[in-house]
């Protein structure tokens, strides 16, 4: 059936409000959307690494979750979600479970593409039945916006400040998306909040409904971190696909399809000036490092186009 | 009937499991509890067990699949050593704190730095703080017994707190030795179902799992911790005397040898307890009134036990099979000379460093100590406190 937002959005909230989560930021609809694409019946072992949404949704005694929820630590939320699918297993095996339970593990990209690297890469080698979903806002925010692996090259963060003698992040941004791609699980994607979230929700359902592991990685903007007006968020997410620097896609069983083409491919600096983490780099003397994001983002979506075609 | 065969520690360990049958195995391996995940790796492959059996990518990973599994509601259990455990620390510590009654089987090895895979206690000395339950063996006989106690332990509603149950590494591990082995139908009788009254995977009720928890509440959390650790003491004793109904086999806290009127007495764990029997043996043929106390749980720490125990005592030697670094003696030395400290007189105590990395301890190395300990009683000096024995050095204050 096709998506319908007012349909989906009718549905009983799972992730309830008075959580914690700054306004502005995407995590909170990423966990309204993950929950929503499950089928209402369905029930949910949600797995949560270390991070601001854990601090924020879970502080005892109150909890935003209403699926059943389990936090351990930073770096092994895939690691748990293992432990949660063998359990499942067993209690069929034993006939001791009612209802049909899916597995969503969420974490940052500090517990995803650094820390928690390891016990994902595991996860989906063993082929845990599970769906990570990354929020990805591109640094340690929880911990006050320190870079990460997955920081884009010029962004301020807080262990690479811009100063006189230095323009920020020195490295580029990981492509984790597509090292899980290349684990051979039968389904990754990339996706951000856009419009009436249909691709959000769609991507969602398909992964948490394709037996096996699969992967989404949602770029989150945070506001804190990425220094914009909280109003801006879906302004953001936008331009991060119209510039191509957040492709929209998705691999599945091996096979890479492209979700969204821009009309008119914007420059990367339509992106980069929305945000006080870039400030740094439209100061006089420093275009250079505007020129060198737009060359890394072209390269980036040329090997992409190449890969779906 | 109990079955007579023979065994290794490793084996028999993992035969318990078999008949345990847990729901979840989190495996990786590591010297010298490889073994353990073999053999059940084994029983899976020929359909002996219906356990989910999963191959983790690290230590901390199959603590963590560990927690994820007691959480939803099953017996989950693993194996580890040295610097397995200690990749494990940080989840050793919230599975505590979840109140998930994991089983791990500890082979004990050194912990590295430098490497070394021989026994020491080092490692399970250093998670001595974590929160779980530890249960010492001397011999395989005693593994496999005590693995059987654990998730009855472990599961009590007053308790509800992880356990690691403990054998000496290559020394108890490896080495096979006559065993009795009780019948599939019985062990499973004992052990009975785990029914948690809150799990993730009830469909009725969701459960929330590790919040963040704060400053007016996690102390809170911590005292009800602490209870159960201190209850663990009387689930423990209840337990064994289950136990010895059902198989015969009496275990305690402690286990006291010749202490009625030992002048002279060492308290250590584990398989170093054999040595010292047949030292004491020798020993009270000549007239010597020496006397053992070996600890079978180290935590909870049976203080009370131990104090009781050496109330008569005049020199009593402490033996650490693990260096804790304090710069005064190493942990199971602190914790009974703490035990002592309501004691109306208190024996002169010594600590007595020994087995690092597989340093080979004798009967005669046991012997040297009660003969060190008889000098301090003639002297009536204590003399140095902190020693190391089975090193080379000419220093005078080696034993």
């Amino acid at each position: 059936m096709a998506y319908n937002h007012k349909i989906e959005l009718s549905k009983p909230e799972r992730f309830a409000p008075g959580h914690r989560l700054c306004s502005g930021c995407g995590a909170g609809i990423l966990c309204r959307a993950m929950t929503r694409a499950l089928d209402t019946e369905d029930k949910a072992v949600i797995v949560n690494a270390t991070g601001c949404l854990e601090v924020s949704s879970f502080l005892y005694p109150y909890t935003s979750w209403t699926d059943s929820y389990i936090h351990g630590a930073f770096e092994n939320a895939s690691a748990i979600g293992s432990g949660v699918e063998a359990a499942i297993k067993m209690k069929q095996k034993k006939g001791e479970l009612e209802g049909n339970f899916k597995i969503l593990v969420i974490g940052g990209d500090g517990g995803t593409y650094d820390i928690g690297f390891q016990s994902l890469s595991g996860a989906m080698e063993r082929g845990t039945d599970m769906t990570y979903f990354c929020y990805d806002n591109e640094a340690y925010m929880n911990t006050g916006i320190q870079r990460s692996s997955s920081t884009p090259r010029f962004a301020n963060a807080t262990t690479t400040p811009a100063g006189t003698q230095s323009v920020g992040k020195v490295q580029n941004k990981k492509d984790l998306t597509e090292i899980l791609a290349a684990h051979g699980i039968p389904y990754a994607a990339q996706t951000t909040y856009i419009g009436n979230l249909r691709d959000l929700h769609e991507k969602s359902h398909r992964a948490i409904y394709t037996p096996g592991p699969a992967f989404v990685n949602v770029l989150s903007p945070c506001p804190r971190g990425w220094q914009y007006p909280t109003e801006d968020l879906a302004l953001l997410c936008k331009m991060a696909v119209d510039t191509c620097v957040w492709p929209m896609y998705e691999v599945i069983e091996g096979k890479w399809y492209l979700n969204y083409e821009p009309k008119t491919k914007l420059p990367v600096e339509e992106f980069m000036k929305l945000q006080g983490r870039f400030r740094h780099c439209f100061k006089p003397g420093n275009e250079w490092t505007i020129e060198e994001a737009q060359k890394y983002v072209d390269s980036k979506w040329e090997e992409l186009l190449s890969k779906v075609n | 009937m109990s079955i007579k065969d023979r065994m290794s520690g490793n084996e028999a360990v993992a035969y318990a499991m078999k008949q345990i049958e847990p729901d979840v195995f989190a495996a990786f391996p590591i010297t010298p509890s490889t073994e353990i995940p073999q053999y059940f790796a084994q029983y899976a492959a020929d359909g002996k067990v219906s356990t989910e059996f999963v191959t983790v990518e690290s230590e901390h990973s199959s603590m963590s699949a560990c927690m994820g599994a007691a959480a939803a509601g099953c017996r989950a259990v693993t194996a580890t050593s040295s610097a397995g455990l200690a990749f494990m620390y940080e989840m050793l510590y919230v599975v505590a704190s979840a109140r998930l009654p994991v089983t791990l089987a500890c082979v004990n090895r050194a912990l590295t730095g430098p490497i070394n895979i021989n026994n020491d206690h080092s490692d399970s000395m250093g998670a001595r703080d974590s929160g779980w339950i530890q249960i010492y063996a001397e011999n395989n006989q005693e593994a496999y017994d005590n693995y059987l106690q654990a998730m009855r332990i472990s599961e009590h509603p007053d308790v509800r707190l992880p356990i690691m149950i403990c054998q000496d590494g290559f020394i108890t591990s490896h080495a096979v030795e006559n065993i009795l082995l009780e019948a599939d139908e019985k062990v499973k009788t004992f052990i009975g179902r785990y029914e948690p009254e809150n799990y993730l995977l009830n469909s009725q009720t969701p459960l929330a799992v590790g919040p963040y928890d704060t400053c007016p509440y996690y102390m809170e959390h911590k005292v009800q911790q602490a209870q159960a650790m201190k209850n663990a003491k009387q689930v423990i004793l209840d337990v064994a005397a289950d136990f010895e109904k059902a198989f015969g086999r009496h275990y305690g806290l402690i286990e006291t040898y010749r202490m009625e009127d030992a002048q002279a007495a060492v308290v250590l764990i584990g398989s170093t307890a054999g040595t010292a029997r047949a030292c004491i043996d020798e020993m009270r043929v000549e007239g010597k009134k020496v006397g053992m106390i070996k600890i079978r749980s180290f935590r909870p720490f049976p203080a009370e036990e131990i104090a009781e125990a050496l109330k008569q005592t005049q020199a009593v030697a402490v033996m650490d099979k693990s260096e804790g670094f304090s710069g005064c003696g190493g942990p199971v030395f602190a914790e009974t000379a703490g035990a002592l400290i309501g004691l109306p007189k208190i024996p002169m105590m010594i600590d007595v460093v020994f087995g690092l990395g597989g340093r080979d301890c004798r009967v005669e190395d046991i012997r040297r100590v009660y003969a060190h300990l008889f000098e301090m009683i003639e002297n009536k000096e204590r003399g140095p406190v902190y020693l190391h024995m089975g090193q080379r050095s000419n220093e005078k204050e080696v034993l």
